[in-house]
């Protein structure tokens, strides 16, 4: 085994617990079944994993150019990745998608219809 | 100072610091490429970023640590709800799309509030009225549908503090 410093070993670690993150991310966008369920697995688990494997990156290689970059991307992921999940899911609801079965109310609708 | 002119000073300094932190390279080329960068999108953008003349609280900086804190919190907690929806064999959703009212006017407010909705476990904003101040929220566990209810529950867990620190 290689030798590892200290940070390095936690950046390791902290990258390790970005993917698990991510991997519950795509398990939900395969078992979760419309598109605004989905929406919510992706967007929750793309901030903290992928911004985690970010951070890891961060930790890993320090105040470095590789360091710098990878915590300037994880703030823009954090800040774009909730405005695109607002953009689709509105997209969606617009483009008449249907809410799965199991949607128990939607006012959206109903206040929609009601300006008609 | 004009308001204009205080945003396309900002912008230009935090657009010439992204640059820097990007390359990392500290030549001269590279730091007039980064000026004259950060000039034109000071000049064609920098009069969006601050709106209005506020003056400065420390309170202010006070309240955006416990928002900066609290958000993280509800994130790790968001995180573990939709790893424990997914790997839950029955797969426990009742979702729906809910109203919440929110006291917030300015945009800036409005958008954090949304951001923030996003990010919090089990809620995603799908809509702001801004005339009528309401934010449709698709809830993947719904548990009440009365407006004052989720507006208790979704919305005031930001909306305090996104007053203070924007208001």
């Amino acid at each position: 085994m290689p030798d590892l410093a200290i940070n390095q070993i936690i950046g390791y670690v902290i990258i390790c617990i970005g993917v698990i993150f991510d991997l519950f991310g795509v398990l939900g966008l395969v078992r979760l079944p419309d598109v605004y369920n989905r929406l919510q697995a992706a967007t929750k688990s793309v901030t903290f994993g992928s911004a985690g494997i970010l951070f890891g990156v961060f930790v890993y290689s320090g105040f470095t150019a590789m360091g710098f970059k990878a915590i300037l991307a994880a703030i823009f992921i954090l800040l774009t990745s909730p405005v695109s999940a607002h953009a689709i899911a509105k997209a969606a609801h617009k483009a008449g998608i249907k809410l799965t079965d199991k949607t128990v109310i939607d006012l959206y609708q109903e206040d929609k219809e009601l300006q008609k | 100072m004009k308001v204009e002119t205080k945003s396309r000073i900002v912008v230009f300094s935090l657009s010439l610091l992204v640059w820097i932190l990007i390359t990392t390279v500290f030549s001269i080329p590279s730091l007039v490429a980064g000026i004259i960068m950060a000039l034109i999108t000071a000049i064609f953008a920098g009069e969006m970023l601050i709106v209005t003349e506020r003056k400065f609280h420390l309170k202010r900086v006070w309240y955006t640590i416990e928002y900066l804190f609290k958000f993280t919190w509800e994130l790790i907690k968001a995180n573990f709800n939709v790893a424990y929806i997914v790997i839950h064999p029955l797969l426990p959703i009742k979702p729906g799309i809910v109203k919440v009212k929110t006291k917030l006017k300015r945009d800036s407010a409005l958008t954090m509030l949304a951001n923030s909705i996003t990010l919090t476990p089990g809620t995603l904003t799908v809509d702001i009225d801004v005339d009528n101040q309401i934010l449709y929220v698709h809830w993947i566990y719904v548990k009440f549908t009365d407006i004052e209810q989720t507006t208790k529950d979704i919305g005031g867990r930001f909306e305090k503090l996104l007053e203070e620190i924007f208001e």
